[in-house]
């Protein structure tokens, strides 16, 4: 039976066989929920979402487009917003390395990371509580201020609040992921540099900041793109009607204020398309970067 | 080439220590090191001598004692201040840099003026014949290749000094060999110090003018490789090079020389440590131990090795003493063989030494 088979075709090899040879197995189907997970979440949300945003409840197919880009307190939300995310991200990227740096050294590296992760864990709402009340007309910090006859500092409901939380929150994640990028590269290549004359500085500039360069840009896409969605905290913390009504809030507002969800749906496809600007700006700008091993040979 | 900065007529270690923790991974190193001298720091994993050369380097702070070239103290300076060339074990090569701008690297750090970093950079790619890869990334290259470049950017900068950290043991066999001719050609080229780090016995001995056998973060013998091959002076150190036969004995003096017996048998040896109170050890060679018609030692082969020019047996007497030997004709197990070794190859330790 076996040998007539291959009599008959001889170089003609099982379907099974041939699949395997282009990756696909038995074991492949194991994807299958994986892609169901994200068709289901993702596209098809996001599709609606875009065939949505072209069909509003009157006028043409771009109305919602041509009313958010005419109504400046519509499209104000954008720069509002990248008045927001652009300082956070570089400012949580950026002050990541020289923390990292620093933290990497340390003996007790787990119990300050732990401490640095916290707020992460705290999310976002109790840490916005917590700033009203400390910074708040009657709390700790505005009383020290008058103590020391400063007077009344505003920090809350304003750009400052939003900003600060943003930064408490978003540290954590870049600094993690800053240090585990940095302790990936080889201590010796900074080992080596030094025995060839390279200070502090100098290896910081020509070794470290090279081969983290590709990390950092990772950082600051992720960074910003969290930023950017900025919600919770630009509402109980900052002015959601004034300088910190970031784009988010007008999307919700459209959606559950208005009941427009066609409009909301618009908003939000500009939203996503401002991310994406950024997001493949920075990462055009890797190509200018070394990406590779960052270890110094054979291991 | 020539050594530039800082060149020395004498490296002095002075009860270099240091400690982690409550390690003690090196416990007060003295040496010295004259100019052009190729030194190997030799021992078994964990003694210490890569502790030493990172605390040479500057990599590693001391606990105690220091380092000297000539009249000037080192051992407090940045390893940037000390303008020696390390050769890492992984070589370290920065991976987005070109083999010129590693290369190079050293050179641009002193601010040379880029004409001088460019000549002085095919002169070091000319001397480990690499002239034609200089424009690829290290990554592109093979682990020989990536050697070469890495001792290539120690010694562009003209170091007085070269610490070279157990280069070879990422290569193969045959690449090994190579290299090691390739590090000798190239130390004399050069005449700088080279202090080079390693466990293998053979590549110390091929390689060193000196030899540093190091054990548990002490110095156990310094010598020239004869010294060190022919009459090591501990049993450690006997072990290490290569003395597998450690027959733990009883001797009694005989003029110049000890009786010890090995097995049933006495067998004339050389005393090298204190043997009075006569509880010893035996140190002979693999290659000393010889099959002689009249041998006294008689014993049965469990195994023979074919190592192509000889076979490397081991065989039992009959009292259960293990004997390493080598034989140049076929044996197989089983066989009865008569061992014979000359009195000034039986090396005699005594077993209280540390």
């Amino acid at each position: 039976m076996s040998e007539r088979a291959v009599n008959a075709a001889p170089e003609r090899m099982p379907l099974r066989v041939r699949l395997a040879l282009h990756d696909l197995d038995a074991v492949t189907l194991l994807v299958l929920p994986a892609v169901i997970f994200v068709i289901a979440l993702f596209v098809y949300p996001f599709v609606y979402g875009f065939v949505l945003s072209f069909q509003p409840k009157t006028g043409d197919w771009l109305t919602n487009y041509r009313k958010f880009f005419s109504d400046p307190f519509l499209y104000d939300t954008i720069g509002a917003t990248f008045r927001l995310a652009i300082p956070a991200t570089l400012i949580n990227v950026l002050i990541s390395v020289p923390v990292a740096l620093r933290v990497r050294r340390l003996e007790r590296r787990r119990v300050l990371t732990t401490i640095l992760v916290v707020p992460i864990t705290l999310g976002t709402v109790l840490i916005a509580q917590g700033l009203l009340i400390y910074l708040g007309p009657q709390g700790w910090f505005n009383r020290v201020m008058a103590i020391i006859g400063v007077g009344q500092v505003r920090l809350v409901h304003n750009y400052v609040g939003v900003m600060l939380s943003l930064i408490m929150s978003g540290f954590p994640f870049t600094f993690l992921l800053t240090l585990s990028y940095l302790t990936g590269i080889d201590p010796s290549l900074e080992q080596a540099a030094s025995t060839l004359g390279a200070k502090a500085r100098a290896r910081f500039v020509h070794i470290l900041l090279p081969l983290l360069a590709q990390g950092l840009a990772i950082n600051l896409c992720l960074s910003f793109v969290q930023t950017f969605s900025v919600f919770p905290s630009a509402v109980l913390l900052g002015a959601p009607a004034g300088e910190t009504r970031v784009i988010s809030i007008a999307a919700y507002q459209a959606a559950y204020e208005q009941y427009n969800y066609s409009m909301a749906s618009a908003v939000a496809m500009i939203m996503g398309f401002c991310q994406l600007a950024v997001v493949v700006l920075i990462l055009a700008g890797r190509n200018f970067v070394y990406r590779g091993a960052v270890t110094g040979g054979k291991g | 080439m020539a050594i530039a900065a800082r060149d020395f007529r004498e490296l002095r270690l002075d009860g270099m220590s240091r400690n982690f923790g409550t390690v003690n991974a090196l416990k007060g190193v003295t040496l010295n090191v004259r100019r052009g001298e190729f030194i190997a720091l030799l021992g078994p994993s964990g003694c210490g001598k890569s502790t030493a050369l990172n605390c040479l380097a500057g990599l590693l702070t001391l606990s105690g004692g220091s380092i000297w070239l000539d009249k000037t103290r080192i051992d407090r300076l940045a390893p940037e201040e000390r303008g020696f060339g390390m050769v890492f074990q992984n070589y370290a090569l920065f991976p987005h840099m070109s083999v010129r701008k590693n290369i190079g690297f050293g050179l641009n750090m002193q601010g040379r003026p880029k004409a001088e970093i460019e000549r002085k950079v095919d002169e070091a790619l000319a001397i480990v014949r690499l002239g034609d890869q200089g424009e690829k990334l290290p990554g592109q290259l093979s682990g020989g290749q990536q050697q070469r470049v890495a001792i290539a950017r120690a010694i562009v900068i003209e170091p007085p000094l070269v610490l070279m950290d157990e280069p070879l043991s990422n290569l193969d066999a045959k690449l090994r060999l190579e290299m090691r001719a390739e590090i000798r050609r190239i130390h004399e080229l050069i005449g700088s110090a080279t202090i080079y780090v390693t466990h293998d016995q053979e590549e110390a001995l091929s390689l060193a003018d000196r030899i540093v056998v190091m054990r548990a973060g002490e110095v156990r013998q310094v010598g020239t490789p004869e010294d060190l091959y022919v009459r090591p002076a501990h049993a450690d150190v006997a072990e290490f090079m290569g003395y597998r036969n450690q027959i733990r004995s009883r001797a009694t003096k005989s003029g110049n020389l000890v009786n010890v017996s090995i097995g049933g048998v006495s067998l004339q040896g050389t005393p090298i440590e204190n043997v009075s109170d006569g509880e010893v050890v035996a140190a002979v060679r693999p290659d000393d131990l010889k099959v002689a018609a009249g041998g006294p030692i008689s014993a049965t082969v469990e195994s023979a090795q074919y190592h192509g020019h000889d076979f490397y047996c081991l065989g039992r007497t009959d009292e259960g003493i293990e004997l390493y030997f080598r034989l140049s004709q076929k044996v197989k197990k089983g066989d009865a063989v008569r061992l014979a070794a000359d009195a000034d190859r039986v090396l005699v330790y005594s077993r209280a030494a540390p």
